[in-house]
């Protein structure tokens, strides 16, 4: 049920600085249950997280099982970012297989953000087929432009396209239509942020009952796609 | 501006696209279209197509009658269910001068020099229209010659919100509302409206150029759809005597960004200052925009007491008998504050009939007009002295009248543009002048035995 959306956290319950800045950016997230230190727990390897964020400040040794154990996992390992106090960075040393990136503690907010987005981009550009991202159903081809829903063509816009192309390739994040409307259309447009709406309703018709779910309305706030396990977003 | 050009070619030759259909209207509101295939595409992208445009009404003098169709490649879109076995699309064109100069007399420009106003002022304009049409047995395809004389027969004699079964009209409706869908043109509702075989299609914001795009598209589709069933589909205003005609009310909004400008918190009716002055201008220019939004002769038979028209210039909460009217919004609904316009019909042209509105409505707002007191009573009700007392005005009776009114107005000669204003006057007054000059059956039924 987990989407590809989703941070897995560790340790459980994560330090609240880490949470905080994961909030801020916006990203949905669980935490990694079992026993860490015995580098198990059925969650790590079922499911597929768009990344993992290890926080090594308390127990450096559990965090690096941890590591190991979401690397030997199941299928493609997600992408790891680790949060490490300047203390401890020796125990990184020659371990460099274990981590793709890290940062230091305390947490930068910005920074955190930062590391997520550029390791998630890189994330999606390396897998067997870098121009074709998918989600739930959706396959955009990046290369050719067209986007298809259960192996069903859909016939976009261009702008139609370039909005879902954005939202597929930033899943779980949360973003206002001003912020859309700048990174997606970059200039003054008739519509204003308004068209944000109109374009996710048209998105939404053409997507079809069943996958207008994967574009989320958050409440006063703005839009996510890939918040399909909780039900279908209304406008 | 590379990118969406790239993508209509990739996905021109991705979905094996055989045509491409060039849209652009003519002044009267008419669809016109190129069809080139995609070997042309490239070139039509990059430079526009050649065409005389002194063939399209309204369009270029003949002395400079060659005239560019350039496609705006952001309104690319196949046509899915209007393909038979051929792939097309369409591209929604923009009419310039051969040295690129955006065309005076194309309605596309009309409403773009419009919004740009709008949005000088910070605003955007976003319109929602119900589409009222007719669906009529054809005795063949539509333009036949023997199609236009008998008066036109309905399929059905079914009425308001009636849930009909097996009903072709219905049917037609709900697959013209599905290929609307799957163009991305949300449907808000649909329903079977009063008259026999009359149906409405309701359609959900957008941005009023897109909207002028979306309502020439949804008026092919209706009518495309229904000529393969045998069926003729007819937005003409008025086409049967006797029960209702088919309007195009239009719910109209102005934003701010992100915030409803007709919206505010304190007002009792929730209603802005900017709401209450885009009513008070649109009120008092109504009667200046009619021959635009109302264009044809037979407009002017729905616009009469007695069927739910709008005949007298005012304002109500809900009353439909009004001029505009502020629907209610559910409590919190502050983004759906809007007004809705209930003059048109759905046989105007959309770039103009918005321009024109728009323009009336922002002068109030910029001009600070007063609106008057909401309407309280029915005004169907009253009597001609009563409604002189409270200072209502009628629309114009006549496609005549509101031609005169038109040709009076300084805001809306602006609004058009010289040149479309010059030619639509022109020739609204000659199709009036023809009106007035035929004999017809009324006049021989009534008249003949007797006098």
């Amino acid at each position: 049920m987990t989407t590809a959306a989703t941070l897995l956290l560790w340790p459980h319950p994560p330090p609240p600085a880490l949470v905080r800045c994961v909030d801020l950016a916006g990203y949905a997230w669980k935490a990694a249950a079992g026993d860490a230190g015995a580098g198990t727990g059925p969650p790590v390897t079922e499911g597929s997280w768009a990344a993992a964020v290890v926080s090594a400040e308390a127990d450096p040794e559990g965090a690096v099982a941890f590591c190991r154990a979401l690397r030997r996992g199941n299928g493609t390992p997600p992408p790891l970012l680790l949060v490490v106090g300047a203390g401890h960075l020796p125990a990184l040393d020659v371990r460099e297989q274990l981590w793709d990136d890290f940062c230091l503690s305390p947490l930068e907010p910005q920074e955190l953000e930062l590391r997520l987005a550029q390791l998630l981009w890189r994330a999606g550009r390396s897998g067997g087929h870098p121009e074709l991202v998918e989600h739930g159903g959706l396959v955009l081809n990046r290369e050719t432009y067209q986007a298809a829903v259960a192996g069903r063509p859909l016939d976009l816009t261009y702008m139609e396209y370039e909005l879902l192309k954005f939202l597929a390739t930033h899943p779980g994040k949360v973003f206002t239509r001003e912020a859309l409307l700048s990174q997606v259309w970059g200039y003054e447009y008739y519509g204003g942020a308004r068209t944000v709406d109109v374009h996710i309703r048209r998105l939404r018709a053409k997507l079809g009952e069943e996958h207008a779910g994967l574009i989320g309305t958050v409440r006063s706030v703005g839009y996510r796609f890939g918040q399909a396990r909780w039900g279908a977003g209304t406008a | 501006m590379e990118h969406p050009k790239d993508y209509v070619l990739r996905t021109v030759e991705e979905r094996r696209v055989r045509f491409v259909q060039l849209w652009f209207t003519d002044v009267l509101g008419a669809p016109k279209s190129i069809q080139i295939t995609p070997a042309e595409l490239e070139v039509a992208l990059d430079e526009g197509i050649t065409f005389d445009g002194s063939s399209i009404d309204g369009f270029s003098r003949v002395q400079e009658s060659d005239v560019l169709a350039r496609p705006d490649a952001r309104t690319f879109q196949l046509l899915a269910h209007l393909a038979d076995g051929a792939p097309t699309a369409r591209v929604v064109c923009d009419i310039v001068d051969l040295d690129g100069t955006p065309l005076d007399g194309d309605p596309r420009q009309v409403l773009r020099r419009a919004l740009d106003r709008a949005r000088d002022l910070g605003f955007s304009f976003f319109a929602a229209p119900e589409m009222e049409y007719f669906y009529f047995a054809g005795p063949g395809r539509p333009g036949d010659a023997a199609g236009g004389v008998a008066p036109p027969v309905p399929l059905d004699h079914g009425s308001y919100f009636d849930l009909t079964t097996n009903d072709l009209g219905s049917e037609l409706r709900r697959q013209t509302v599905l290929a609307l869908e799957e163009m991305g043109i949300p449907v808000g509702s649909n329903q079977h409206e009063d008259a026999p075989s009359q149906h409405e299609v309701d359609l959900r914001y957008t941005d009023a150029l897109t909207m002028a795009d979306t309502i020439m598209t949804v008026r092919v589709v209706v009518k495309e759809l229904a000529a393969r069933r045998g069926v003729i589909a007819s937005f003409m205003p008025k086409p049967l005597a006797g029960v209702q005609g088919s309007g195009m009310h239009l719910h109209l909004s102005l934003f701010r960004g992100d915030t409803n400008a007709f919206y505010d918190e304190e007002d009792d009716h929730h209603l802005s200052g900017v709401a209450r002055r885009f009513i008070a201008g649109v009120l008092r220019h109504a009667r200046e925009l009619t021959a635009v939004t109302n264009q044809w002769v037979n407009s002017y038979k729905r616009l009469i007491v007695g069927y739910e028209a709008p005949v007298y210039i005012s304002w109500a909460r809900n009353n439909r008998s009004a001029l505009v009217r502020v629907p209610p919004t559910k409590a919190g609904r502050r983004d759906s504050t809007r007004i809705e316009y209930r003059a048109p019909d759905p046989a105007c042209n959309p770039y103009l009939a918005l321009a024109t509105v728009r323009t009336a409505g922002l002068a109030g707002v910029e001009r600070g007009y007063d609106l008057p007191a909401p309407l309280v009573t029915n005004l169907y009700e009253l009597t001609a002295d009563e409604r002189r007392a409270l200072g209502i005005e009628a629309l114009p009776g006549s496609l005549g009248d509101a031609v005169a009114e038109l040709e009076q107005s300084k805001l809306m000669a602006d609004a058009l543009g010289e040149h479309v204003f010059e030619w639509f006057v022109r020739n609204k007054r000659a199709e009036w002048n023809d009106y007035k000059a035929e004999v017809t059956p009324f006049e021989l039924h009534r008249y003949l035995p007797t006098l």
